[in-house]
């Protein structure tokens, strides 16, 4: 493979606790400051920050990967004024298709705390965008990022990591969309005004959930929270008759003994006619009791339940993330191809092949029609045309090869095969 | 002919089943759309079989056991694309291709000898009987379809072990509404044919409108009973759900009993 002259230093949560990573966060400010500071540096061609609350990364590509790696991580540590030592063993740092390969593993989640999480991949893109704005990027970065992209997307696609919920509330609004088909026409009603009820209430109402009822042992709050929610406060002795209107029912009271019994709930159920019924008891010690499961149409699931599946989420996206790093060994190799054809050598010997091949075919030509000329002169003209082509081509060859380390290295590439129709 | 285009048509729909089960495990959209593209082309040959076997007989595909299995699972397919249109319930093809496939698979069996019936004044109520009886049996094969879903995606949610099939399958409430569908416009049919039924089988024998076989059409009765209670019962009572879906399987098989005794 071409030397591609990319590298990367950086801490994640992984490396790095959360004291000192707060430390080295590069805000917008901080990273249009850095990009310039880190352009003008000879020795880096191109270069972009990440810096979300869980990563600080920069990439880079250097005339010189050692000394570009060094360079970064005393430009980290000078820049947030920390002494060098106090960081380097938090440090981690890649080059060349390493780099590559770490980028797309952070940008399809894989590197998350929360393996298949969606939002390392929109921090990434903001990263590019504004690091492109300030002309931190150069072709070889550019097509780095675009290509990462591209990678998150297809693993999203193509493996499960980002199916199951892994989260106690994503999880309970799953299974609510594996019961009911259309939430926007079922009825939610909070038991308790725990947080983790309204977080799970708020993630049913972005599901369509639109009719909303909350009871709890003191009006107000339960007013309150209706208020924030739209929907309405009941009286806590009302709940239980107007349960049956619930099709989702999440409890979350302090209360030390069941509040919702098995009666009550098959009374509920048969004033629904049978219609089902969703209770998510969120509630320590629980509110509502276990055997409201064995009711038909009735399905009860507490902390635990929602716990045990939000863990086999987990190990599901796991097992998906072996698929997802098989995906992203080939796209490196993809990428690592691309490197190359970037490479002077190749299109430099095309040109040869394509003088060598004119030289002879004018040779031929012009032999036949000297059939008088004895063996030394034909050798004599043959070392000329050999000469002739080696002399015009030898300058461009030489400055090609010192051209495509530059940054407009590029350039020239595509303008010498234009010139000379090397891609046809 | 008519031979080559059935074999044609029911590996089709072989194949069609075991790239809906890859689909069903390995979730690869290209074998969903293979296994579209096969049924299709199996479903293709299937009406030409219809309609060269019409051409042998100079009747519908009514009349023989044969001709009967034949229809009824052409009709299945049929009904299957209206519903994955309509519906667009990935996997329910692992379900019911399988059923399309196993008819033909035991139509070979049967004999394929033409019966041609004597002309009857009363023919007109005879192929009224088949037809509407086909019609609804393959709404309940539908619907028998959807209660197996429903029965297996119940019980993954129910026991909170959330297997493969959780995460393939779609909400209770749509596989219990299609379940619902399909036994309201396939009851009535039904309804009428077994009417048409009796109503023919009075008339050519003289006999009084309930005088059955009783032998022959115990399944019958009992199955048309269970599809009464769905189709009354969820607006009466509010029968739905679990015993809608166990009604619907209880019922397709008394159907299936019905065809081994009856035609």
């Amino acid at each position: 493979m071409a030397e591609s002259n990319l590298i990367m230093v950086g801490v994640n949560h992984k490396t790095t606790p959360v004291e000192l990573r707060e430390k080295l966060a590069f805000t917008k400010g901080k990273i249009e400051d850095s990009t310039e500071k880190l352009g003008s540096f000879p020795e880096v061609e191109e270069n972009l920050i990440i810096s979300t609350c869980n990563r600080v990364e920069i990439y880079a590509r250097v005339k010189n990967v050692d000394q570009g790696i060094s360079r970064l991580k005393s430009f980290i540590c000078d820049y947030h004024e920390i002494p060098l030592d106090q960081l380097d063993n938090h440090f981690y740092s890649y080059c060349e298709e390493q780099t590559v390969e770490h980028l797309f593993r952070v940008s399809s989640s894989l590197d998350s705390m929360v393996l298949g999480e969606s939002q390392i991949l929109g921090q990434v893109k903001d990263a590019y965008s504004l690091a492109k704005s300030l002309r931190g990027t150069g072709i070889i970065l550019n097509q780095l990022f675009e290509k990462a992209f591209n990678v998150a997307k297809r693993i999203r696609e193509e493996t499960g990591i980002a199916e199951n919920a892994v989260s106690i509330s994503s999880a309970a609004v799953d299974l609510a969309r594996k019961i009911f088909d259309d939430l926007e026409t079922h009825t939610v009603m909070l038991v308790g005004t725990g947080e983790m009820a309204e977080l799970a209430a708020k993630h049913l109402m972005s599901y369509g959930v639109k009719t909303i009822y909350v009871a709890s042992r003191t009006y107000e709050r339960a007013a309150s929270l209706a208020k924030t929610l739209n929907g309405s406060a009941l009286d806590f002795d009302a709940f239980k008759d107007e349960l049956y209107r619930a099709d989702i029912v999440i409890s979350s009271t302090a209360a030390p003994k069941f509040i919702i019994s098995k009666d009550m709930v098959e009374r509920a159920i048969h004033q629904r006619k049978n219609r089902p019924m969703f209770f998510i008891d969120i509630a320590v010690p629980r509110d509502i009791a276990p055997e409201v499961n064995d009711l038909e149409n009735v399905f009860l699931y507490d902390i635990d339940d929602l716990q045990a599946v939000v863990n086999a989420n987990m190990v599901e996206r796991q097992r998906e993330a072996e698929l997802a790093a098989e995906i992203i060994r080939v796209e490196v190799d993809k990428f690592n191809g691309w490197m190359d054809s970037l490479d002077a050598v190749p299109t430099i010997i095309e040109l040869r092949k394509r003088a060598e091949r004119i030289r002879r075919q004018e040779m031929e030509k012009a032999l036949k029609k000297m059939p008088h000329l004895s063996k030394e002169d034909e050798n004599n003209i043959h070392q000329m045309s050999i000469s002739i082509v080696n002399k015009l081509l030898h300058k461009p060859t030489v400055n090609l090869k010192d051209k495509t380390r530059s940054s407009e290295g590029q350039t020239y590439l595509k303008a010498i095969r234009d010139l000379f129709h090397l891609d046809d | 002919m008519t031979l080559i285009t059935f074999n044609i048509a029911m590996i089709g729909y072989l194949v069609a089943s075991l790239e809906y089960f890859i689909y069903l495990v390995y979730r690869k959209q290209f074998v969903s759309t293979l296994a579209a593209i096969t049924v299709g082309v199996g479903w293709l040959f299937h009406t030409l079989v219809i309609i060269f076997r019409s051409q042998e007989t100079g009747h519908g595909p009514y009349t023989t056991s044969f001709e009967v299995a034949i229809f009824f699972s052409w009709m299945m397919v049929l009904v299957y694309f209206l519903v994955n249109w309509k519906y667009k319930i990935k996997d329910l093809g692992s379900f019911v291709i399988p059923v399309a496939f196993l008819t033909l698979l035991y139509a070979t069996f049967l004999s394929k000898e033409a019966v041609v019936f004597p002309e009857s004044q009363f023919q007109i109520l005879l192929t009224l009987h088949r037809t509407l009886s086909i019609l609804g049996s393959v709404a309940f094969a539908m619907a028998f379809a959807a209660g197996l879903m429903y029965l297996i995606q119940e019980k993954q949610v129910k026991s909170k072990k959330l297997g493969i099939m959780y995460f393939r399958m779609p909400s209770l409430e749509i596989l219990d509404n299609l379940n619902y569908k399909v036994i309201v416009v396939g009851f009535p049919l039904f309804t009428l044919g077994f009417m048409t039924g009796s109503i023919w089988n009075a008339q050519m024998n003289q006999l009084s409108l309930f005088s059955w076989d009783l032998v022959k059409t115990w399944p019958l009765v009992i199955g048309w009973f269970l599809y009464g209670l769905i189709f009354f019962g969820r607006l009466l009572v509010g029968l739905q759900g679990k015993k809608a879906a166990q009604f619907s399987i209880f019922g397709f098989i008394t159907i299936m009993l019905t065809y081994l005794l009856h035609v």
